[in-house]
């Protein structure tokens, strides 16, 4: 039984907010990858593309509230967020075209588009800021659970109860049917396999009439709809804040780096491996101890390796012990 | 005499602003031949064959395929107007299955191309046996293979290679040039440049010796393997 107590303290505590935050960090990774694949550089701006589709969908729920539409039991965010596609993609599209291509044209080294980038994220910082303000904003509704603790705890008679938010099992959800979606465009169509084509042999893509101008067009549009994606399940999940928005673009280069950057598959495991080894080492483990080891040697203190203030930290120790032993990543990525 | 199917007409040129690395070289092939362009190294061998295909600046002299007038296209419009180049390096996709970087040559046509697909397979067996394998995963001979099948799904009116046996074994490039015989059996003229010169005279119809960018010795293959300063400056004698 203390086993099984455990296991569920354990599901509740890590393995489910895992999955989540794995989920938005690996759907977050996959756009700075495909850009990294593509367009060659890193960008730094993806924190701040996540929060502007956010920040837009919420407008948009707000407004589909306002005139009583909801989406039952599931967040009203979700009949939003096309919206909030719809815009992302107008940005970064005016933001390729605006600036981006002036660099592309003159055929500017990587490290000079990611400082160009840098930029870029500073004026969407200020843009997300302008539009919806710099506080905290809780945009879920709907049913807030799908399984409640009290609920676990009366169903199975256990001492300890799991419970698992709507917006969890949502995020792992969409966060499937997308990644499932990207497999299939990239590996399936006409125009996706250009764009892995592209990634892999610029010169040999041009020789095959692989038409440059389009390739680049449709990832900004996917990694628009990925981002805002990534961006509105995060915001459900836990809550909408520019700053917080800024903050996830470490985990998510984490992630693509760690699984190694230009490998979709590698952002995924990337954003699972972050995911899980943040919430492992800032979990106090005090309880699931109690249950798994003898009573005299059950701990008393809290058993949590690092305070969650330092959770970037782990991110960082976990990326620089997966370059020193695999300097491409995880799945041969390309190297930095 | 009419003229040649692909003619690069006395040119003069180099790369980018640089200095000329052609002077006045003319290399052309016909219908349902091989050329061969030969030479010691930094004769501007794979310089004169990437001028033909538009990958650098001709200053002087012209560039024609079956008459018209092509110079100032560039690489992938003259892929568009039949032209097939397989690069010397970098010339697959190595991330991609065998049967993808076909899909890929084919990417300019709108038509179903399955069966040009099937006449890639039947030339080169051993790609349709590994059509599912990543081509990076391939023995350079196999990559050779996969780079002139890429170029072949066009359907080219004329195919150029660069170096296609440069850093196989011997055994396998014997092998690369009876195909590359079989592909010029299918009726598509071929201009190659080769580091095995003799080899090369050995199947080329006609051939071109370059030395220092300019035309030194021109005739069919068996002309120059006969000659004895061709074969007293490149081919050991």
């Amino acid at each position: 039984m203390d086993v099984i107590n455990a296991l569920v303290v354990l599901a509740n505590f890590v393995i489910v907010p895992g999955l989540a935050y794995g989920a938005q960090l690996a759907l977050g990774a996959l756009g700075v990858t495909l850009i990294y694949g593509i367009l060659r550089f890193s960008n730094f701006a993806h924190g701040d593309t996540m929060a502007f589709g956010t920040a837009i969908t919420i407008i948009g729920t707000n407004a589909l509230i306002a005139a009583g539409i909801t989406f039952g039991p599931l967040p009203t965010a979700l009949i939003a967020l096309p919206l909030g596609i719809a815009a992302t993609c107008l940005l970064v599209l005016g933001t390729d075209w605006a600036v981006y291509k002036f660099y592309r044209t003159k055929k500017a080294a990587p490290v000079i588009l990611v400082i160009v980038s840098m930029g870029v994220m500073f004026i969407m910082n200020g843009i997300v800021r302008f539009i919806i303000g710099v506080g905290d904003i809780n945009f879920a509704d709907g049913e807030r659970f799908v399984v409640t603790a009290r609920g676990f705890r009366d169903a199975t008679g256990l001492a300890e109860g799991l419970a698992i938010r709507t917006t969890q099992v949502i995020t792992v959800i969409v966060a499937l049917i997308a990644m499932a979606l990207l497999f299939w465009f990239l590996n399936k169509t006409r125009t996706g396999k250009s764009m892995r084509a592209f990634s892999d042999n610029e010169d040999l893509a041009l020789l095959s009439g692989i038409n440059p101008d389009w390739v680049v067009k449709v990832t900004w549009m996917i990694v628009a709809a990925l981002a805002t994606t990534a961006g509105v399940l995060y915001g459900l999940d836990k809550s909408f804040k520019a700053f917080t928005y800024f903050q996830l673009l470490l985990p998510i280069f984490a992630a693509a780096i760690v699984g190694g950057l230009g490998s979709p598959l590698g952002a995924i495991a990337g954003g699972f491996v972050i995911a899980f080894s943040e919430v492992t080492v800032t979990y106090a483990w005090k309880r699931v101890l109690g249950y798994v080891l003898p009573e005299n040697l059950a701990p008393e203190a809290l058993v949590q390796l690092m305070s969650t203030d330092y959770k970037f930290a782990v991110s960082f120790a976990i990326l620089i012990i997966v370059l020193l032993f695999k300097p491409t990543g995880l799945f041969k990525g390309k190297s930095v | 005499m009419t003229e040649p199917f692909l003619i690069g007409d006395t040119m003069t040129g180099g790369y980018g602003k640089g200095p000329d690395i052609l002077h006045g070289c003319t290399i052309a092939v016909e219908k349902g031949e091989i050329a061969v362009i030969v030479g010691p190294n930094g004769a501007g061998k794979s310089t004169a064959m990437k001028a033909v295909f538009g990958m650098l600046n001709v200053n002087s002299g012209a560039v024609r395929l079956d008459g018209e007038d092509i110079t100032h296209l560039t690489p992938q419009e003259r892929v568009v107007k039949g032209m097939g180049f397989v690069p010397q390096t970098s010339n697959i996709f190595t991330s991609m299955t065998v049967e993808e970087n076909l899909e890929m040559g084919a990417f300019i046509r709108r038509d179903d191309f399955s069966d040009t697909m099937a006449q890639v397979y039947d030339l080169f067996p051993i790609l349709k046996e590994k059509r599912h394998q990543a081509a990076g995963e391939l023995s350079g001979g196999q990559r050779q293979q996969v780079a002139v099948g890429r170029a072949l799904m066009t359907k080219p009116k004329v195919l150029m290679l660069d170096e296609p046996t440069a850093g196989v074994s011997p055994i396998v490039m014997d092998e690369l040039f009876d195909r590359i015989i079989e592909v010029a059996r299918t009726g598509i003229p071929i201009l190659m440049v080769e580091q095995n010169a003799r080899q090369a005279l050995e199947i080329a119809d006609k051939a071109y010796v370059l030395v220092q960018g300019r035309n030194a010795h021109t005739g069919t293959g068996k002309q120059l393997l006969a000659d004895p300063e061709v074969r007293r400056s490149f081919l050991g004698g």
